[in-house]
């Protein structure tokens, strides 16, 4: 691997960080939403609901952040990509439209009408997880591109592989949102969501093996990039530190630290999403288009990093204050909380 | 019919759902930008004088703006993703310049918007008035950013500048200050942001007025209704001032616009007459049954009776934008705007007379006005973008040739997707919103939190019982 640092790999890193924080925030948020069919009962509907109604906005901005940088940063990849997943595209859109309005709108209705919204914020979660995880399948599964276009078919994006990605998403945001609820309820919605963590983490273990055992098989430089020698001096570590991180989880599982497992899985997240980075790179469009082709020019590039540099951490800062002041345990007696 | 056919091709699709879709939007930003700024602007009246009436109206507002701001929210995160995929073309060509203009309003104004909305919404008792004012304050301040950057990015597209053109055929910043401030920006810019205040001063004024004309002497209504109507009489004069500066900058920078808009299809070489109406024809390239007043249009425009002016027939055909729609909605837009101003100052007559809330003609015609400013921002909206037509960077790119290389069916489903889904989701918000709207701001008026009944029974009796009632009716 020649790793050159300039700066289109320095924008390669800002937009693989901006969608990791998507994920990571969005992904508890959307969690809650494919969990939601599991907690029936009203109040702890409206617990799960308020545990992450003031945040869940700012969560969603990083996605327009991931869009909207891809663009800036690298507009062929932007431009190819998003015709390439035109379905996916459009389906998480509207999953997104139906669970986000679903915050205010289930409030606002009298309790017979209040099901149809709890029913939109499940479903919208699972449609938008869907497909997400889908999306992120068609493209490591290679897209086909000709001169500066996409250049395959309209179902292109649909195989056993993007689906397995898929199903493997909504099972590792489940997790998240699971775990997020054993940091921040108590009594029976905590114990069921401890019953739940225990099944999403075996789940997203097998997922996780299941995609990783599949990739290398999808191209000949993914293999090469994880098995050759000597890249897997690089590689070796991070199956050995999913492994330690499983520990660690199974162990707050069974202790009952309430705060450890969400935490836990988020480093899980983290090493998937490491993994994932490792058989990119450097494509930006696997097998088609790298972070170099597809920069936008030296002058947009720089123009957009003094923002970054000035504004992420300021964005990082307010965002954990949000955070903190809606810390803790939320109960259903109190105002807000 | 060949042509009729012929249009319906994936790209007349990809522009029809984009109008939608973005029609659908700018109603929610052009509301919350208003209505943020009036929240800031009634807790800091509250936090002066600790009289009650505003904390009421704040928390009031407050529940419809947080419903206002979510359908904003995720009708706005269609539109990030639709330059992909619908104008894939376009985002490799402009993505250089408009990308980072997008990323830097998604930076400085997107996130401080959401950072600071969930302490707005729920956060006053957790964190103290100071505290909660500031976050406020910065939700204002973020749509007033966000306005800055997508009318550069949108003005930018009108009157392109400090660009170059590099070898893959991109549009590069040569200046990024000429890009920013790019000759139309400036103008469009001060035209938006009155418009979303009066837009929102117009729904504050009548929900007031409706709850006046049931009982003249409640508080809540009274003061929302004074607010209001003085926003409307003293901006909507400075708007309409605007407008014209902003049409004289057109002039000079997108001529074909104006010509389309005045219905000017012939030069006038000795003052061109003012079409007020009439029937444009664009396959003749005239106007029938045109009703005009002689000489008028050279004397706004260019401040001379006698001024010789321009028509479509020096441009060539094919870079004619569609008259009729921009004739027609152009017209609106203005019809609207002297309507508001006829309502303020009729609004400033009956105050003098000490019946500002008394006058059932004044509350009927302030009701009436309600839904004015959407309307006019939309007829304004179609008029500056139709008139940028036939080109996406306005005579560098054609549409033509911005689009994806999409195919019918797939273009033809996404749109029928997203207007089912608008349709049944956002006039369903309309009708919450609404639904709030019809009950009057009263004492102990409570925000989003309380209104959840769960919680409403455990803070206060009254809160509860109101709830209770919400629900039975």
């Amino acid at each position: 691997m020649n790793v050159a640092i300039d700066i289109a790999t320095v924008w390669a890193f800002i937009i693989a960080f901006a969608v990791f924080v998507y994920v990571v925030m969005d992904g508890f948020d959307l969690g809650l939403g494919i969990l939601f069919p599991l907690f029936p009962n009203k109040t702890d509907r409206d617990v799960i609901m308020n545990s992450v109604a003031p945040v869940w906005d700012g969560n969603e901005t990083w996605l327009v952040l991931g869009g909207g940088g891809l663009m800036a940063a690298f507009p062929l990849a932007y431009s190819i990509l998003m015709p390439a997943l035109y379905t996916p595209v459009i389906a998480m859109l509207v999953g997104l439209i139906f669970r986000g309005v679903a915050f205010e709108f289930r409030w606002r209705t009298t309790r017979s009408e209040r099901n149809r919204w709890d029913f939109a914020f499940a479903g919208g979660s699972l449609l938008a997880t869907l497909a997400q995880g889908i999306a992120l399948g068609a493209i490591l599964q290679g897209i086909h591109v000709e001169g500066r276009h996409y250049a395959g078919g309209w179902w292109d994006w649909l195989t056993p592989f993007s689906i397995l990605t898929g199903l493997a998403l909504v099972i590792g945001y489940a997790l998240l949102g699971a775990t997020w609820l054993v940091m921040k309820t108590e009594g029976e919605v905590r114990d069921r969501a401890y019953t739940l963590s225990w099944f999403l983490l075996f789940a997203m273990l097998g997922a996780i093996g299941a995609v990783s055992i599949a990739t290398p098989f999808l191209d000949v430089q993914y293999a090469r990039r994880w098995f050759a020698w000597p890249n897997v001096i690089l590689t070796a570590p991070v199956p050995i530190a999913v492994a330690a991180v499983t520990v660690m989880l199974l162990r707050s599982l069974v202790s009952r630290q309430d705060y450890r497992p969400f935490f836990l899985s988020l480093a899980l997240f983290a090493l998937s999403y490491a993994g994932l980075g490792i058989s990119m790179y450097p494509y930006i469009v696997p097998q088609s288009v790298t972070i170099w082709q597809a920069a936008s020019p030296k002058s947009s590039q720089v123009f957009m990093l003094f923002g970054v540099a000035a504004l992420i951490p300021l964005i990082l800062a307010y965002t954990a204050w949000a955070y903190w002041v809606f810390r803790g345990k939320v109960r259903p007696e109190s105002s807000y909380h | 019919m060949a042509v009729m056919f012929e249009g319906w091709d994936a790209g007349v699709l990809a522009r029809a759902q984009f109008a939608f879709t973005m029609s659908f939007h700018i109603v929610f930003p052009a509301f919350s930008i208003g209505l943020a700024s009036y929240l800031a602007v009634l807790e800091a009246l509250w936090l002066w004088t600790a009289r009650e009436v505003f904390i009421n109206l704040f928390n009031y507002w407050l529940k419809i703006f947080a419903i206002a701001f979510g359908m904003g929210v995720v009708s706005g995160i269609v539109m990030s993703y639709q330059f992909g995929t619908n104008w894939s073309v376009f985002s490799d060509k402009a993505g250089p310049i408009v990308g980072p203009l997008m990323a830097y309003e998604v930076l400085t104004a997107f996130f401080l918007e959401a950072g600071f909305l969930g302490v707005m919404l729920f956060g006053l008792e957790r964190v103290g008035h100071r505290l909660h004012f500031m976050a406020t304050v910065m939700v204002a301040i973020g749509t007033l950013i966000s306005a800055f950057w997508i009318l550069s990015a949108n003005s930018w597209m009108q009157t392109p500048a400090g660009y170059a053109v590099n070898a893959e055929g991109q549009f590069v910043a040569a200046s990024w200050l000429n890009v920013i401030f790019n000759p139309s920006f400036p103008y469009r810019l001060v035209h938006m942001v009155l418009a979303a205040y009066l837009t929102t001063a117009l729904v504050v004024g009548a929900v007031g007025a409706f709850h006046l004309r049931r009982d003249s002497h409640l508080a809540g209504p009274r003061v929302m209704f004074s607010m209001a109507m003085w926003m409307a009489t003293l901006v909507a004069p400075i708007q309409i001032l605007a407008g014209d500066q902003q049409g004289l900058n057109t002039l000079a920078h997108q001529p074909a616009k104006v010509m389309a808009m005045e219905g000017h299809f012939q030069s006038h070489k000795e003052g061109a007459p003012l079409i007020l109406f009439g029937l444009p024809d664009q396959a003749a390239g005239k106007v029938r049954f045109a009703v005009e007043i002689p000489k008028l249009s050279s004397l706004i425009l260019k401040h001379s009776i006698e001024a010789p002016l321009d028509g479509l027939d020096t441009v060539p055909r094919q870079n004619w934008p569609p008259v009729p729609i921009i004739f027609w909605t152009f017209r609106i837009m203005v019809g609207l705007g002297f309507l508001i101003m006829g309502l303020g100052l009729f609004s400033l007559c009956e105050r003098g007379r000490g019946k500002l809330y008394q006058s059932r003609l004044l509350l009927l015609f302030a009701m009436a006005m309600g839904p004015a400013g959407f309307v006019a921002v939309l007829a304004g909206w179609f008029t500056t973008e139709t008139g940028r037509q036939p080109f996406t960077i306005f005579g560098l790119l054609r549409t033509a040739e911005s689009v994806s290389p999409l195919a019918s069916p797939a273009v033809a489903s996404s749109l029928v997707a997203f207007v089912i889904v608008y349709f049944t989701v956002f006039s369903t918000g309309v009708i919450y919103i609404l639904r709030l709207m019809g009950k009057p701001p009263h004492h102990g008026e409570q925000g989003p939190q309380a209104d959840i009944p769960a919680r409403a029974a455990g803070i206060t009796p009254a809160a509860a019982a109101a709830s209770a009632r919400g629900a039975a009716g």
